[in-house]
């Protein structure tokens, strides 16, 4: 057994709070400034120069990369080792609070969906939770903005639509979504499992790095080939035309019941931000 | 093409506006999303005045990142336009000539931008550190209690935009990723 407090929680919460908002994963930044160089289309190629150049402008003025810094999605890998001391989920949303407040961050969260009052701190968190062997926590702020959330769909396919049935509403949504997740995106599929739990691999998608296949080599060529089709649609940066409309897609999959195929798909932007601590 | 314009902005200068042009804006910008735009409606309906005079303005759809000690405003991108879909053909029927923001619009806000000689204009989306740089200044004029809502009035010099959608309905979504695709096949045959 190994103790963990909840100031320790809040504090590295508060961290990846703000750093995930202004520093890219190394991936995507990759992938950002190989797409500025390989763009042929010139209207692209320029929005791709002018987000490059973003990047830079965030980390040199400190400033969030985008002004929609997000729902914070906390994801937590809990080692079944450890004992919280304090109240976990208390512990997440104060260090939200203490990161979004004292980071100069928007607070985007409203406390009822319909009723729509302004929190004031960016709480509550969207909070996932992971049992895993061992003694330690691994922490994951991945702040949400909701330009690329709003254009997210899920459907309950046949089991005979299969292979193609998932790849048409894949590539429908993209569609679908045009320029309103500010392309190039990054895209999170979650294939099985329960209507809700197709959502969920859909989210955890998101957290893999773009330049990291799925271990099954099966879903490494369905990733690939489908990014290739996405990437031969047009809609480029920022919807203006272009190759580059998606930098990465990460299918996740699930066992699944014999009667259904469910199909999510989560939509992430160019500014696609992870931001991970081990306690 | 590449236009200087500043405002307050007259529907001449905006007609020779053509989608895929690039624009540089200096003067005087509005902030208004979901919910000023939402609280404009409800002061229309009781035949209230508007926290800024519609004609000739410029409305940019963002809620900014607070700002640092030292800083005038914090990150400025823009949020996405559809949802003040419902909203915008009043205000374009009233005066309001120039909408700044990012994504698609619908069939009723392109047929008011046409009626009323108006534009669209996309500020680059995501790039919320780049897009801050050409503001000069900021002030909350109206509703401070909507926070990163409240409306704003910017000054801002050669902000950065594209004409999405022109006078004349043209529409960049559709005919920039059209003249691309049409180009991959030119190559390919």
């Amino acid at each position: 057994m190994r103790n963990i407090s909840a100031a320790q929680i809040t504090e590295a919460v508060a961290g990846l709070c703000v750093r995930a908002n202004r520093e890219l994963p190394p991936d995507i930044e990759r992938a950002m400034r190989l797409a500025e160089k390989t763009e042929p289309w010139p209207i692209g190629a320029d929005t791709m120069s002018v987000l490059c150049r973003n990047i830079d402008a965030a980390r040199e003025n400190c400033l969030p990369i985008c002004q929609d810094t997000g729902c914070a999605c906390v994801f937590a890998e809990l080692g079944q080792e450890v004992h919280i001391e304090g109240d976990f989920e208390a512990a997440v949303n104060a260090g939200v609070a203490l990161g979004y407040t004292g980071g100069y961050l928007r607070k985007s969260m409203v406390k009822d969906p319909l009723r729509r009052e302004n929190t004031g701190d960016n709480t509550p968190a969207a909070i996932t939770v992971r049992l895993v062997p061992g003694d330690g926590l691994k922490l994951t702020v991945a702040p949400k903005g909701f330009g690329s959330e709003n254009m997210s769909r899920l459907a309950m396919l046949k089991p005979a639509d299969g292979v193609e049935g998932v790849k048409r509403f894949v590539l429908e949504t993209v569609k679908l979504a045009g320029p309103n997740p500010c392309p190039p995106v990054v895209l999170g599929v979650g294939i099985g499992g329960t209507f809700d739990k197709a959502a969920y691999l859909a989210k955890h998608a998101l957290l893999r790095p773009i330049d990291e296949p799925n271990p099954d080599p099966w879903y490494a060529a369905l990733e690939k080939e489908l990014l290739e089709e996405i990437n031969a649609l047009g809609i480029g940066p920022q919807g203006f035309g272009g190759k580059t409309t998606a930098l990465g897609l990460n299918i996740e999959t699930m066992p699944t019941h014999v009667a259904g195929l469910p199909v999510a798909v989560n939509i992430s932007c160019h500014v696609t931000r992870r931001a991970s601590a081990v306690l | 093409m590449e236009y200087r314009l500043k405002t307050p902005l007259k529907k001449e200068e905006l007609s020779v506006l053509r989608a895929g042009d690039r624009v540089l804006l200096s003067g005087t910008v509005y902030t208004a999303r979901d919910a000023a735009h939402q609280r404009m409606m409800e002061r229309l309906d009781r035949g209230e005045e508007l926290p800024f005079a519609l004609e000739g303005s410029a409305i940019y759809y963002v809620g900014p990142t607070p700002e640092r000690p030292g800083q005038v405003i914090g990150s400025a991108g823009p949020t996405t336009s559809g949802r003040m879909d419902k909203f915008s053909p009043r205000l374009l029927d009233l005066g309001q000539p120039v909408m700044i923001g990012k994504g698609a619009r619908s069939r009723e806000v392109k047929e008011a931008i046409v009626r009323n000689g108006a534009v669209y204009l996309a500020a680059m989306g995501g790039a919320g550190a780049v897009m801050s740089a050409s503001v000069d200044s900021a002030r909350v004029v109206c509703w401070a209690d909507l926070g990163c809502e409240a409306v704003r009035q910017l000054h801002v010099t050669d902000m950065p935009l594209t004409v999405v959608i022109d006078s004349r309905g043209n529409d960049l979504y559709e005919s920039g990723p059209a003249a691309y695709l049409e180009s991959v096949e030119r190559m390919e045959n």
